[in-house]
């Protein structure tokens, strides 16, 4: 039995509707702040947070996380400071890495948020070894490991399924296939259509999900983390979602294809969640205007947080290289 | 003292490790098959095969060692380490920066190189220098069973990644039995033969063609000494400009390409921090800008011999520079 339903309609979605938010007003904070030159471009996952709220919210406080360079979903769905997260985009000293790490490898060690990294594909490599940790120290947590389509045409994706296969690693692999492989349509890079058709070649049951249906992503989640719970093997759940903004910010995204991206914002994962709450009478109109009014708080509060925080001093250059 | 091969050296120096940090594991390309008696002590879940894929190995070796665990993988051989640049490089060495110092990475990396097996280019290419030039990372490569023991306890219980380069050359000579549970310390050289006219400083096998070019110097009444570095990175200028404030005349030997190689910096530091001693321009030797050849001939000519060796200091030793 497990502990939470596993039955999208018994969710309740509004807390997930809020990380959201807040995920889709800090992402649209940078891209204000990007355009007008006061913080620096970044990996945006407008358009997939559904899939990382999800996924994120079917964990435990014992499970470990690796993600890649488009992480804001994960790392605010985990519960992230915005401020400590914009200080690292803009380089400041009480950003989470010091401001050495910039958006694209942000890694939280206090929230398991562990290696961090922007190589596409090396998420994917590190994972068993975390994994092996995992199960060799006695430790219960599973690992979730977040990585795009980008990364599954990587031979460290193969490589790494392999692996986490033979050695019965506890890896709940995240694919969240958003159609983009920086500039490259998926259809152009992969002889696929989806990456969960690729799990069978080793031996480890996959499913896709609707990626933009918060709901029915925290209930695929929670059972595939189940599985990897109670078999300490391997899993391989696919988000299916859509980046609709572009590789990173600024992006003119001429080269997209303006009908396939309408239609993918016209199916908008917190616009789908609010309507759907609203329509079932699980929020009314103006409890959703004070959920946006505390994520515009809070967004607030963490620029300014983010703003007073200094630079870091010329001494830090070469600390912490080495151990 | 007993004798053992650096193969040996190599298994004692996993089996006191192992015994003495339930952490230590060991993997990769048939090191469970070749070491039974590590699979027959610690069991089959801390000594594992794995597939032949480089850069999987060394990334599971990265995501343990941030993670509690103090790897050692086996690559067999260096050029391999092409398939692991990503996960040595970019992760080993650059996470613990880029995130600010969350994380270490406990882990070693063995990869054999060098001639003597005849394997060619894509088995026998010394790169030590890569990862010399690669932040965070630290390389060692002994030239005798006992330093490769106790540069292996060291580089175990260190938490940075290491880059434990053996030299094919001499996997299977005996030589003189480290003392149990020994550790060389990573940085620090051995004085392997002293002298007065002239420094040679080396690693691997070029220190001990580097003791018999001392030997024939000797005979012509040079005075040779004889560093072996034993670690590339840290490296111990502290030691060499010592012996080349006292000689005066460095040469400086490695197996790798002179170019741009470990002899390339170490001539530069000793340039700027021991100029005023110097009485002769320092001499590097190394192997040409070529892949090895797999035939015997060219292979040992890519390798500074004894000979080219006795030449240079010889030449050093007859001009002053005016």
């Amino acid at each position: 039995m497990t502990p939470h339903p596993a039955n999208p309609h018994e969710i309740d979605a509004r807390p997930l509707l809020e990380q959201m938010l807040l995920i889709r007003a800090y992402e649209e904070a940078i891209v204000a702040g990007s355009d007008a030159g006061t913080i620096p471009g970044t990996c945006t996952s407008v358009g997939q947070e559904a899939a990382a709220v999800g996924v994120v919210n079917a964990l435990g406080a014992d499970d470990l996380i690796l993600t890649n360079h488009r992480s804001a979903g994960h790392l605010l769905a985990r519960g992230a400071d915005p401020g400590r997260l914009l200080a690292e985009v803009m380089g400041r000293r009480d950003g989470y890495c010091k401001g050495r790490s910039g958006s694209l490898h942000i890694s939280v060690k206090e929230l398991g948020v562990v290696l961090t990294s922007t190589i596409v594909g090396a998420e994917l490599s590190m994972a068993p070894g975390v994994a092996l940790s995992q199960g060799m120290l006695g430790r219960p947590g599973i690992v979730a490991c977040f990585f795009g389509d980008g990364a599954a045409c990587e031979g460290s994706f193969h490589e790494s399924l392999n692996l986490a296969a033979l050695w019965n690693l506890p890896i709940l692999y995240v694919c969240e296939n958003n159609h983009w492989q920086a500039f490259v349509h998926r259809r152009e890079a992969m002889s696929r259509e989806h990456v969960s058709e690729w799990a069978s070649s080793y031996g480890i049951p996959a499913h896709t999900v609707d990626g933009n249906d918060v709901a029915a992503v925290l209930a695929a989640a929670r059972v595939a983390a189940e599985q990897v719970r109670a078999s300490r093997r391997p899993y391989l759940l696919e988000t299916w979602t859509y980046r609709t903004r572009g590789h990173f910010e600024p992006d003119d995204q001429s080269y997209v294809d303006p009908a396939e991206r309408a239609a993918w914002l016209a199916r908008d994962p917190i616009a789908r969640c609010r309507d759907r709450l609203l329509a079932d009478g699980a929020l009314n109109p103006s409890q959703a205007a004070a959920i946006g009014d505390r994520v515009a708080t809070r967004i607030h509060a963490a620029r300014a947080f983010a703003e007073a925080s200094s630079y870091p001093a010329a001494d830090e250059l070469t600390r912490d290289v080495y151990a | 003292m007993p004798t053992l091969t650096l193969y040996d050296a190599i298994g004692a120096a996993l089996t006191e490790e192992m015994r003495r940090d339930r952490h230590v594991i060991a993997f990769g390309e048939g090191i469970a098959t070749k070491r039974h008696d590590l699979v027959a002590e610690f069991g089959a879940l801390r000594v594992r095969n794995t597939p032949l894929a480089e850069g999987i190995i060394a990334g599971t070796a990265v995501g343990a060692a941030a993670s509690g665990l103090r790897p050692v993988v086996d690559l067999l051989f260096a050029p391999f380490l092409c398939y692991a640049m990503d996960e040595l490089v970019n992760s080993a060495g650059k996470l613990r920066y880029m995130s600010g110092g969350q994380f270490a990475f406990p882990l070693v990396t063995l990869a054999m190189t060098g001639a003597g097996w005849g394997v060619g280019a894509q088995h026998n290419h010394n790169v030590e220098a890569w990862f010399v030039h690669s932040p965070g990372l630290k390389v060692v490569m002994p030239s005798s069973p006992a330093d490769a023991k106790g540069l292996l306890k060291a580089a175990i219980r260190d938490d940075n990644p290491v880059l434990f380069f053996i030299d094919i050359g001499l996997l299977y000579q005996p030589g003189d039995g480290p003392v149990a549970d020994e550790v060389v310390p990573l940085g620090k050289a051995a004085i392997a033969r002293e002298g007065s006219d002239v420094t040679l400083v080396s690693y691997g096998k070029t220190v001990h063609h580097c003791r018999q070019a001392a030997e024939a110097l000797a005979a012509e009444g040079i005075s040779a000494e004889v560093i072996d570095l034993r670690s590339l990175k840290p490296w111990d200028a502290a030691t060499v400009l010592a012996s080349v404030e006292k000689t005066g005349r460095l040469v400086v030997v490695h197996e790798a390409n002179r170019l741009c190689g470990v002899g390339a910096e170490i001539a530069a530091v000793v340039a700027e921090e021991a100029f005023a001693c110097l009485k002769a321009p320092i001499v590097r030797l190394g192997g040409p800008d070529a892949p090895v050849a797999s035939s015997y001939p060219l292979e040992q000519a890519f390798v500074p011999q004894p000979e080219a060796i006795v030449a240079a200091a010889r030449r050093l030793c007859r001009r002053q520079i005016a």
